[in-house]
């Protein structure tokens, strides 16, 4: 920048540009420096909270998360399902298409998946149920994503509002069926689904309950890796995603490619809810998902929709669901706490990106700020 | 000697190394009409917008009334009395025209629209605009709008209104209107800056001509004084040799005859005007013509890209020997019906690559979809993103960097090396040199004759004379979305196209082949 | 019954008025907060702390402290949100949905877990909410004479003043942007942030101000609802998804606050309709819960494919403004 010679402030005293890329390594150190300051500050909640040692909070919390080999199984099994709405969500954000829908779109499929356990489970034999189940829960799930993607690719509706609907609709029909269904009848719960027979539960391996569920979405994960990274339709959904001029340039129908990628991401939903259903818990409630189809947004979007990359954000975020559920426990503070945590880590990391996308210049001297100064002061 | 109402002394402001303008002098007294006139590129709007301030320039006084001013912001231009009306209109288009006119006015006293209204009626009484304050700015035309923004500035009490390039969207009727409107301004004491393109105007309306050339101030005449082709040898400037390898044509055929081609765009205006012409294999076609007179659409349409009104483009292909209408078509159906085109577009970041991804990535962009499996092969695109990289000397880290960290002259390079490797029958490059170096504008002029002796029809859209003179064997000139002539490029001369530029076309093709 | 049945929906309706007002602002200045749940709840729970202070502290009990000191706390609590999600998507632009999900994370469990802590403090352990009846009743005093006009002092006058503030600020907000000159800049904002900013408006300032007192309105409705609809008892996750229906309602009012209080009893009505229609079975009643979401996706259909543009969101609905971007 010239010296203006001779006048006194003409242009701000800084101004914001966009950068052009940070290298790989500097990116992610700013990351985890957000992360490091938003446990500090985590910590200071705490002990103004509780009056409790932080770190003596942090390795509770610990415990809680990998403490004993239940515990690290019910990790597992979080994380697997988290992971699970999460990569369904993904081809979606790649595509810039806001499905905050996952939700509804894995209480459909897992409510499918019900059906057929409580209409047909004690009917019909094993080899014909569990194709139904699969069949109905993929149907189910990607029948409630498309219905949005379809006024959107054609009417341009605005599908952030739309998909959130569709939610609560999903809610309804569920808590319908709930009555309808309910056992012991008049609880307005569906209870236990073929408790006596196990028909339509998926199996266990090796005793254990959540290996399988934990091994279909262990290969979902790869499969979704691959679809993005290496198949025609996941180049296509990523071109529709950064340009649909360009797409259009090379002759990609964008409509078609919406329609597509919201299928595959209500199908992977309703495989979600198949797996809750028919893997976990085996029944279904209005809150059986958990709000897992919000917090997948964030653990995708924290993984920069990179799958591989998602099983660490998404184990960030069950480590401070259990952990902070743990502290709950030990110091007898309220559930919620983790909410709080999770919540203010986000925040960091949310507000971090700024760091890597923007750079701060001032008047004058050229002095490029440090985003690693700059972090601990943002908040 | 009166005091003059703006006066620039020695202003200059550069982008990063380019010079967007260097020392420019300027002098508007009141009542006078002072037009600005030069090509694409020679920074009569940078120049502007330092005066409304939207930049600032790096070196250089202003003075306003005789004064010297700093002006920080479009806030302290207002408070010196200066309006600007953009070329692009900013406009909110759910607000009625009252609103926008009373945008971002911080009157005292109480917000009283009706009253605002009163006001506008009687400013566009004074001057004989004819306008419905309270209609919506999405229901008006491009004419409305832009009496809406000259309202607008008029309501601030301007004194000083500078109009870029006004008629670019107006027709002649409304044209002559918008004349009409700045010559009352004009007696009203108002100073006006007009840039434009079109000398016939220039003469027509201004008091002064002041011409620009690559961001240099080349003098200021006084209008009575001066012609039509004093005025184009200063705007465009002595012919400079460039020494481009031109060979003969050879083995032409007609590949792609376009006929009566009409475009009209969302506002109404009509974009292309009866355009006709055919491209030749082993031959560069040349288009010139001030940014914006239909050059885009007229690309995007043969691309199938951009729907149009009537019209046909056949392409004969020498395979098959068949004629191929391409009305109608989307892209991928162009190419399914083997027609080989290749475009290399204006905006490279927003249409043709992809800026997120890699070097690789983008080369796949055409070749993607073969093969019969699910899954993409990145073996052949990164062969040909290496091959790209080495040929044309493309300065990145890898091919692993993602384009839009690239330089403007690098992007380009893959663009064009992608396009090329496409084996292209037709190749359409619309500025494919600008913003490059002079040994990368080489590089790409080799490209492209390289292509016409394979063959290939090749429509090369320039804003630099000399090159379309030297480089092409022939040259399309369009103003104002229509063909105001087709000429040899051996025997014809800047100033011959510098006045088909700025032809005012609706008067008929007269030069047409 | 049928006048039980419109008090009841009107009840029902003024925290979704509230919500949806706050998020009209907010989103007139180009913001979709999807955090207005959170915020809610934050609004609900700071203002139960603030009456929960002054009960057990104050030895005489005054009605319009009592009122005053849990409004502040409310307020107070709303805006560090809004606060919150304004430097991360005004400052520092990150992307407004997963700003707007992460609010709703952190204030849903900001409000349960001081819900839950001051349930302990109270010492209730049989069942797990905290009343405070008597600041409820200071927030519930109605007009003196609205029992002596029988039915129509029901209907019109048997509210308490979080009701009559609620449907006024609504008008106020349809007032302020159309007859105002800063609403208008507001709304230039969300429109076309380009233009604003040419015009000389200071957009990242009317970005923070609508975002900060949207916040506080819709913290508002959840005060209401634990003061007055909830009679001051807060029960963990009794607000439910009052503030998403919220975000509904403002499609449903297409962006206008006067629409809204219309908007707000309709969905109010819907929302408890399947107490008041004799024979439903539970299932069926669930059925009926629906229909507030139905309608939204209608309008919202509606509004899209016919294109009139005063009916459309703030064309710059969810994108960061960034001055040097092409």
């Amino acid at each position: 920048m010239s010296n203006n010679t001779g006048k006194k402030a003409h242009e701000p005293l800084f101004h914001i540009i966009k950068r052009n890329g940070l290298p790989f390594w500097k990116s992610w150190l700013i990351r985890i420096l957000s992360v490091i300051a938003a446990l500090i500050v985590c910590g200071i909640v705490i002990v103004f909270v509780t009056g409790e040692n932080p770190l003596e909070m942090y390795k509770t919390m610990f415990e809680g998360a990998f403490g004993t080999e239940r515990r690290r199984w019910g990790l597992m099994q979080d994380l697997a399902m988290l992971l699970c709405v999460s990569l369904a969500v993904t081809p979606a954000f790649k595509m810039k298409f806001w499905n905050i829908g996952a939700e509804g779109q894995v209480l459909i499929g897992g409510l499918a998946t019900a059906a057929c356990m409580i209409l047909f489970g004690e009917k019909l034999s094993p080899y014909i149920l569990y194709p139904l189940m699969i069949c109905s829960s993929i149907i189910a799930g990607a029948v409630w994503a498309v219905i949005p993607a379809f006024f959107k690719a054609k009417w341009n509706t605005n599908e952030t509002l739309f998909t959130l609907m569709m939610n609560y609709i999903a809610i309804q029909i569920l808590s319908y069926f709930s009555y309808i269904w309910s056992n012991p009848k008049g609880s307005g719960k569906i209870g236990i689904i073929n408790a006596s027979s196990s028909a339509g539960w998926l199996p266990y391996i090796g005793n254990n309950k959540y290996l399988f569920n934990i091994l279909i979405v262990l290969a979902l994960t790869i499969f979704m890796y691959i679809y993005l990274k290496y198949s025609k339709h996941g180049y296509e959904l990523s071109v529709v995603g950064e340009s649909e001029n360009t797409a259009r340039y090379i002759g990609i129908n964008v409509k078609k490619v919406i329609i597509r990628t919201m299928l595959l991401s209500g199908a992977i939903c309703g495989i979600a809810g198949l797996l809750l259903v028919a893997g976990a818990n085996h029944t279904v409630s209005s809150n059986a998902a958990d709000g897992r189809g919000f917090t997948a947004i964030m653990v995708s979007w924290l993984a920069k929709f990179n799958p591989i990359y998602m099983i660490l954000t998404s184990l960030l975020l069950v480590f401070l669901d259990k952990g902070a559920t743990e502290i709950s426990t030990t110091f007898s503070l309220n559930d919620s706490f983790s909410e709080i945590i999770t919540g203010i880590i986000i925040f960091f990391i949310i507000g971090s990106e700024f760091f890597i996308n923007y750079k701060i210049k001032f008047r004058e001297k050229e002095v490029i700020t440090k985003p690693e100064v700059k972090e601990g002061n943002e908040q | 000697m009166p005091v003059p109402a703006i006066e620039l002394r020695n202003i200059s402001k550069s982008f990063g190394s380019i010079a967007a303008n260097k020392n420019i002098n300027l002098t508007v007294n009141r009542g006078e009409i002072l037009s600005i006139l030069g090509e694409n590129g020679s920074g009569k709007t940078t120049l502007m917008n330092m005066i409304c301030g939207i930049y600032f320039p790096d070196h250089g006084q202003i003075f306003i009334d005789g004064k010297e001013v700093v002006i920080r912001s479009p806030r302290d231009s207002f408070e010196y009395k200066i309006g600007m009306i953009h070329q692009h209109f900013k406009l909110v288009d759910v607000f009625s025209a009252a609103e926008n006119i009373i945008l971002g006015m911080e009157d005292t006293g109480k917000y009283n629209l009706k009253k605002s209204i009163e006001q506008i009626k009687k400013i566009s009484e004074e001057y004989g605009f004819d306008i419905d304050p309270n209609k919506k700015i999405y229901e008006m035309s491009v004419s409305e709008k832009q009496t809406v923004e000259i309202i607008k500035v008029l309501y601030r009490g301007a004194d000083i209104l500078i109009l870029d390039e006004p008629t670019a969207v107006l027709t002649p009727q409304e044209t002559d209107k918008l004349f009409t409107v700045l010559r009352k301004m004009k007696e009203n004491g108002k100073s006006i800056i007009i840039i434009t393109h079109k000398l016939h105007e220039v003469l027509s309306i201004s008091d002064k001509v002041s011409v620009l050339r690559k961001g240099e101030y080349i003098g200021t005449l006084i209008t009575k004084e001066t012609n039509e082709s004093q005025l184009t040898e200063m705007m465009v400037g002595k012919k400079i040799s460039l020494d481009i390898d031109r060979s003969e044509p050879e083995g032409c055929e007609d590949r792609l005859v376009v006929e009566n081609l009409n475009c009209t765009n969302s506002d109404g205006i009509k974009t292309l005007d009866s355009v006709s012409f055919t491209a030749k294999s082993g031959e560069i076609l040349g288009i010139a013509g001030i940014a914006g007179s239909g050059q885009k659409e007229l690309l995007e349409s043969i691309a199938g890209l951009q729907k149009f009104d009537s019209g046909e483009i056949v392409y004969n292909n020498p395979k098959t020997g068949k004629a191929d209408n391409l009305k109608g078509k989307t892209p991928l159906q162009i190419r399914e019906l083997g027609v080989r085109l290749s475009f290399v577009p204006e905006d490279r970041l927003g249409m043709g690559l992809v800026g997120n991804m890699d070097i690789t990535d983008n080369m796949m962009l055409r070749s993607y979809r073969k093969g019969k499996t699910a899954f993409l092969k990145r073996g052949a695109p990164k062969k040909l993103a290496e091959k790209v990289v080495s040929d044309l000397e493309v300065v990145t880290p890898g091919i692993g960097t993602p384009v839009r960290r690239l330089s403007g002259g690098n992007v380009q390079k893959i663009l064009v090396g992608r396009e090329i490797a496409f084996a292209p029958t037709v190749f359409m490059a619309a500025y494919p040199v600008r913003g490059l170096d002079i040994n990368s504008s080489y590089l790409i002029y080799n490209l492209l004759n390289e292509q016409k002796e394979n063959g290939v029809a090749v429509i090369f859209v320039g804003e630099d004379l000399d090159v379309l003179l030297e480089l092409c064997d022939r040259i399309m000139v369009l103003s104002s979305g229509s063909v105001t002539g087709i000429v040899d490029a051996k025997n014809t001369t800047k100033e011959e196209l510098g006045i088909l530029m700025t032809k005012n076309s609706k008067g008929g093709y007269g030069d047409e082949q | 019954m049928i006048v039980a049945f419109i008090t009841r929906a009107i009840m029902q309706a003024i925290p979704l008025l509230y919500g949806s007002t706050g998020e009209i602002i907010t989103e007139k200045s180009g913001h979709l907060n999807l955090g207005t749940a959170g915020v809610m709840y934050v609004g609900g729970i700071c203002g139960v702390i603030g009456a929960f202070m002054y009960e057990t502290h104050t030895s005489s009990f005054n009605s319009v402290l009592a009122v005053l000191v849990p409004l502040l706390a409310s307020v107070l609590g709303s805006a560090i949100m809004g606060l919150i999600y304004a430097i991360l998507t005004v400052t520092l632009r990150a992307n407004q949905n997963v700003t707007g999900l992460a609010l709703t994370t952190f204030g849903v469990g900001f409000g349960n877990f001081f819900g839950g802590s001051l349930i302990k403090l109270s010492g209730n352990t049989e069942i797990p909410s905290i009343a405070l009846s008597n600041t409820s009743n200071a927030f519930r005093t109605t007009l003196p004479f609205a029992d002596k006009l029988g039915v129509i002092g029901k209907l019109l006058f048997s509210y308490s003043f979080l009701a009559y503030a609620a449907i006024i600020i609504a008008f106020i907000a349809t007032y302020y942007f159309n007859h105002t000159r800063s609403g208008l800049h507001l709304r230039a904002v969300g429109e076309s942030p380009a233009t604003a900013d040419a015009d000389g408006i200071n957009v990242s300032a009317y970005k923070y101000g609508a975002t900060i007192i949207g916040s506080v309105i819709a913290g508002l409705g959840g005060l209401y609802y634990v003061m007055d609809y909830a009679n001051g008892v807060w029960s963990n996750d009794g607000f439910g998804d009052r503030g998403w229906l919220a975000i509904a309602l403002v499609i449903f009012a297409i962006w206008r606050p006067n629409i809204g209080i219309i908007g707000s009893f309709v969905f109010g009505g819907l929302f408890i309709i399947h107490n008041y229609i004799p024979g439903l079975s539970m299932g069926a009643q669930e059925i009926f819960k629906m229909a507030p979401y139905v309608v939204t996706i209608l309008v919202l259909i509606i509004v899209s494919t016919r294109k009139k543009r005063e009916n459309l969101p703030p064309a710059s609905l969810g994108l960061s403004y960034f001055r040097e971007e092409r």
